[in-house]
């Protein structure tokens, strides 16, 4: 079945725009759980309470407050929030594009499919001229109050934006100093390589499946019918023979 | 123990041992017969501002499982997790027996296949992490790092971490390794499945607009400073700001902090750091200054500075490059 638009843009490069309608390119596939009371397998529900009375606080009587040193809290009024909120628009901003390398894997977060809002070819014109660039957009909007900066990326024919970390939340490699120690041995350099290489293949994402999902899902089908399942150990491999030696029995395995 | 002596005695507790930052998983990374212990952190800061709920008076609240049947609210030992059936009645599944269907070797993240980077699409890219030596020696993580470093690999594994199954690309970045969970390809939805309709024909005009407006508007660097968190900045000069009028302020007795309020950020740069320079406690050998740096070609240099971000390297000769890698 087709997948529902979650919002209508508009995606503007330079002068030019493209109506488009944005998807979740993610689904949901986990397992959930709900909370039972031991005693009565009864649902639980969760409760905001002000601890010294154990009452429970009505959602309209809650206030947000930010904490500014240890017992001392801000307090933040509807009206304090309300104007931290960016403008609603439908505006997707394409400010720069940038070659795809230069956006490390830890800023990319959540992926979405960009769809032609109605008869589109400047839609798939923008997918085509995009994937010829080997580059990624760099976009900005507002969605339900919302500010989000993504990269708009082709995939295929089509365009996908999968939001992006904020500056300060990304901690990016250059800011880690590497383990320091003696040099490395040429050797075990040159033997770790050739396993690496052996060991090279192309990416095929289809060859990996959630096992434990599954597992997850069968142990739930047993005890439904009323079974039982055993528990074993794991044990651990002690490590004993040189860096060299390990390399060396792992390449003629 | 009366539970209200008992709680007492954890809040104080906390008080006298600040919430210290702890990895995230421990294990080993198995390289062929080689095994590599590893702690992993998390990969990013929490950025935000954390926003307490509070009562009228300024008390902040605390949050309680509440049983509706027995009208009592629920102490942690007694909650249990449920699996819904159709007919509303619940398979109650236990940690013991998660942990039974966990694989065998769940402390370990078995590197079997490496890939070029560039062919994982960032849609797949879920949490970022980084991985720090955790036994005595540095010297098989520092092997791993750099041979993966200098072949521009990433290794892929699926690994078991907190009840949950993730697959993950390992990367090296200068000597350090991360981690980064990716989906599954099924939760992953193609065109297809969301039913974007086929390409028409194209017309030749439309795209070279496009290019055009591609190649103006076209940086080499990311512009870090065009993806700052405005929000969280507004609202911390908004804190500021009434903080130094005294205004809106409100004190509360002790309280309860939240379960899930995360540790601060810079205890987890710390955690990390302490754990890349050695601080498991194992002593190191201290030719820290880079010694290997001499053995390396100008191209790999290179390469390092760009991934340590060293300002001013397109510039730069060999010999620059090796004392500016060295100043970190």
């Amino acid at each position: 079945m087709a997948a529902r638009a979650i919002w209508k843009a508009v995606v503007h490069v330079g002068d030019l725009s493209v109506p488009v309608k944005l998807y979740s390119a993610v689904e949901d596939r986990s397992i959930h759980f709900h909370l039972l009371h031991d005693q009565d397998m009864v649902r639980l529900k969760q409760r905001m309470v002000n601890p010294n009375t154990d009452e429970t606080v009505p959602h309209e009587q809650i206030r947000k407050g930010v904490e500014i040193e240890r017992n001392r809290f801000v307090v933040l009024s509807d009206e304090d929030l309300e104007s931290l909120t960016p403008p609603a628009s439908r505006d997707i901003e394409i400010s720069h594009f940038i070659e795809r390398e230069a956006v490390e894997p830890p800023w990319f977060d959540r992926p979405y499919f960009l769809g032609p809002d109605g008869d589109a070819p400047e839609y798939f014109a923008l997918a085509k001229a995009l994937a010829g660039s080997e580059r990624i957009g760099l976009a900005h909007w507002v969605m339900r109050s919302k500010q989000y900066h993504g990269a708009l990326q082709p995939e295929g024919d089509y365009l996908t934006l999968v939001t992006l970390r904020h500056a300060g939340e990304v901690i990016e490699p250059g800011e880690l100093e590497p383990p320091a120690g003696r040099d490395l041995d040429k050797k075990e350099r040159d033997l770790a390589t050739r396993l690496v290489a052996g060991l090279t293949e192309d990416f095929n994402p289809e060859d990996y499946q959630d096992e434990y999902r599954e597992r997850v899902r069968q142990l739930i089908d047993t005890k439904r019918r009323g079974g039982t399942i055993e528990v074993e150990e794991y044990e651990e491999v002690p490590q004993e023979r040189s860096l060299a030696e390990m390399l060396e029995a792992s390449l003629s395995r | 123990m009366p539970a209200k002596q008992k709680k007492r005695q954890e809040k104080d507790g906390r008080h006298h041992h600040p919430r210290g930052v702890r990895p995230f998983w421990s294990g080993t990374i198995s390289f062929g017969l080689v095994s590599v212990p590893v702690h992993l952190f998390p990969g990013r800061r929490s950025g935000g501002v954390a926003m307490r709920m509070l009562d009228e008076d300024g008390t902040p609240l605390a949050r309680r499982y509440h049983c509706p049947e027995h009208e009592v609210d629920v102490h942690p030992e007694h909650i249990v997790r449920g699996y819904e059936l159709e007919d509303g009645s619940y398979v109650v599944i236990r940690d013991e027996e998660l942990e039974a269907i966990s694989p065998k070797k769940s402390r370990e993240i078995d590197l079997r296949r490496f890939v070029d980077i560039a062919q994982v699409s960032p849609t797949l890219f879920d949490r970022p992490y980084f991985l720090t030596p955790a036994g005595d020696s540095t010297k098989a993580y520092r092997l791993l790092a750099d041979v993966m470093h200098q072949t521009q690999k990433a290794g892929i594994a699926t690994f078991v971490m907190r009840g949950k199954e993730y697959l993950v690309a390992i990367l090296s970045h200068g000597g350090v390794l991360s981690a980064q969970t990716l989906r599954f390809p099924d939760e992953i939805r193609d065109a297809d499945d969301v039913g974007l309709p086929e390409a028409p024909q194209i017309d030749r005009e439309q795209v070279s607009r496009f290019e055009k407006a591609i190649r103006k508007h076209s940086v080499n660097e990311l512009p870090r400073d065009e993806l700052k968190d405005a929000s969280t900045e507004q609202l911390t000069a908004l804190v500021e700001k009434k903080r130094k009028k005294g205004q809106d302020i409100v004190e509360t007795e002790d309280y309860e902090p939240d379960a899930s309020e995360p540790s601060s950020d810079v205890d987890l740069m710390e955690a990390i750091r302490r754990d890349l320079q050695g601080g498991n406690g194992a002593p190191q050998r201290s030719d820290a200054d880079g010694s290997d740096l001499e053995d390396r070609s100008k191209e790999e240099l290179y390469a390092l500075a760009k991934q340590r971000n060293v300002p001013g390297r397109s510039k730069m000769n060999r010999d620059d490059l090796i004392t500016a890698l060295r100043k970190g």
